[in-house]
């Protein structure tokens, strides 16, 4: 049962996520280059950790599948992937909007992390055509687990090669303070980083319930209607069967 | 300590990222509750297609029984 | 013609028992690799075809950029991109003779190691590379670059070896993953680019000291550890993984 846990985990995301909010701005304080823009540092950075972890995550359950061919593993990979595209997008987007706000343009090549991101999430983003273009659904869940395994590999090799590029007298435009970090402000990003984590997580639970759950109404129909009722399966990226 | 941007000019920036994130989310939901209530919709149909079954077989061994007499 | 040549070719390879386990594998690639090249040879597709492409964009570049010569970095660039999608050119064609004349199946009923398969064409994909190389960087150098490309010759072929294998290794993947697929002009180029991008910011990184407009300078050797890294980790990761591909 994919839903086992759910309703805790909800309600624990519900928790820290608010007090992640409420710490950001009543506690933490105004860092002093930055000003107020900075308090997006707490939402870009856990979401840019937790989607980067998600496409590594869709690489180990790909390895599990092949090693296994549990289906239930391809679900997994799916999934994590799937979610690390959405968090992406949101990385992007904060990303962009802080670039905006602090430096005056909608993206900054300047900043390793997000350029490297990019890349990452424009791979990623094939996932999905990928797995569309392949009727065979067996065949269709081995290759996306390759393609899985591949970028999984490929994002710490990425932030290596960017990273590198950079010009090391530039200095980082999305950074925090130059020096450490101060007490409340590191309290902050870690109960923000939790945070993400753990709503991570429960909506990767929520939306593998979901699919299982149609999966079996879908074998269920084929059982008791007959196999004309439940129609012809469309093409779908997405795995259809465990 | 002065911040890049006063305090008004920066507000409509982080507020926007926060909507971002909360409109994500908030699309998600509306996502998966569509397919909820597909699945809602789906199973409910094959629970009456169930109970007519269940009924089906129960009046066919009546009737023979009702001829008889 | 070509369909009873793999297939031929494939059992001629698996026919003597190996006398090590090393033998059988060498001289499979080995057969893979001259059925490819003598195919090459005979009907000439990939190798101009890339160097053509190469061409056209040597002169879309000098239109798209304005300018008559490059140096530097931009010399650098303008030659990673182009050999980029002059190698994305040859990927698409590279598992076409497998899949339309059947040698997938002929390959997997001889009794070869698979990764063979995969060493066979990643070899013939950097043959390929090489050999548009040899004639495109004196293209580019007649056409577009200043400086000359052969004051710094062997840091100039160490990087190309180095990045060559790292092309040929994501080239050879992403060929045999796009093969099976419906799209597989899209999924190519989509997939390819992102992958080989580390290997064009290397290679880029390095080559641009080379072509400096004052004359050579010393190459950054870190660039040369990041493409070193990049192939010893793809290439480890396809040998690993290359087998998932080929299964019915």
């Amino acid at each position: 049962m994919f839903g086992r846990g759910l309703r805790s985990l909800s309600i624990a995301s519900l928790v820290l996520v608010t007090s992640a909010f409420a710490l950001v701005f009543f506690y933490a304080p105004n860092e002093a280059d930055q000003g107020f823009v900075q308090k997006i540092f707490y939402l870009h950075v856990p979401l840019a950790i937790v989607a980067l972890s998600g496409f590594v995550a869709g690489g180990v359950y790909a390895v599990r599948y092949l090693q296994t061919g549990d289906r239930a593993h391809d679900l997994r990979s799916y999934v994590a992937i799937h979610l690390s595209l959405i968090f992406g997008i949101g990385v992007l987007a904060t990303g962009s909007i802080w670039a905006k706000a602090s430096w005056g343009a909608w993206w900054v090549w300047d900043e390793p992390t997000l350029v490297s991101f990019l890349i990452v999430f424009l791979l990623f983003a094939c996932y999905q055509p990928l797995r569309f273009s392949i009727d065979d659904p067996e065949r269709q869940a081995r290759y996306a687990a390759v393609f899985a395994i591949i970028g999984g590999a490929f994002v710490p090799l990425n932030f290596l090669a960017v990273r590198l590029a950079e010009s090391l007298i530039h200095p980082r435009v999305l950074s925090t303070t130059g020096g450490a970090m101060p007490g409340e402000m590191r309290l902050t990003f870690l109960i923000s980083f939790v945070a993400m984590v753990c709503l991570f997580v429960t909506l990767w639970k929520y939306e593998l319930a979901s699919k299982h759950a149609s999966m079996r109404l879908r074998a269920l129909k084929r059982s008791l209607a007959g196999d004309e009722a439940a129609g012809p399966l469309a093409r779908t990226a997405a795995p259809t069967q465990i | 300590m002065t911040p890049a941007l006063p305090l008004d000019d920066a507000g409509p920036y982080v507020a926007g990222a926060y909507l971002v994130f909360l409109a994500l989310i908030l699309l998600y939901v509306a996502i998966m509750a569509t397919k909820l209530a597909r699945i809602e919709r789906e199973l409910v149909e094959l629970s009456e297609l169930a109970e007519r079954r269940r009924e089906a077989p129960a009046e066919e061994q009546e009737e023979p029984e009702a001829v008889p007499r | 013609m070509a369909g009873t040549a793999p297939a031929a070719d494939a059992r001629r390879a698996a026919d003597p028992p190996p006398a090590r386990a090393g033998g059988g594998f060498m001289s499979a690639v080995a057969a893979l690799v001259r059925k490819d090249l003598r195919l090459e040879l005979r009907t000439r597709e990939s190798v101009p075809a890339m160097f053509l492409f190469s061409l056209s964009t040597f002169v879309l570049f000098r239109f798209g950029l304005d300018r008559e010569t490059l140096a530097g970095d931009l010399a650098s660039g303008v030659l990673w991109v182009t050999l980029l999608f002059a190698a994305v050119l040859g990927m698409n064609r590279l598992f076409v003779a497998e899949r339309e004349e059947g040698g997938f199946d002929a390959f997997l009923l001889a009794p070869v190691d698979r990764t063979s398969l995969f060493v066979a064409k990643a070899a013939v994909l950097f043959g390929f590379l090489v050999a548009v190389e040899v004639a495109a960087i004196p293209a580019f150098a007649v056409l577009l670059l200043g400086p000359s490309p052969f004051q710094a010759l062997p840091e100039l072929l160490a990087i190309l070896l180095l990045a060559d294998i790292g092309i040929a290794v994501i080239g050879t993947l992403v060929g045999a993953l796009a093969i099976q697929t419906r799209a597989r002009d899209l999924i190519v180029p989509l997939i390819s680019l992102p992958l080989i991008l580390p290997v064009v910011i290397a290679a880029g990184h390095a080559t641009a000291p080379l072509f400096a407009e004052a004359g050579a300078e010393a190459l950054p050797a870190r660039w040369l550890g990041v493409l070193g890294l990049y192939d010893l980790v793809f290439g480890l990761l396809a040998l690993a993984v290359f087998d998932f591909l080929l299964e019915d």
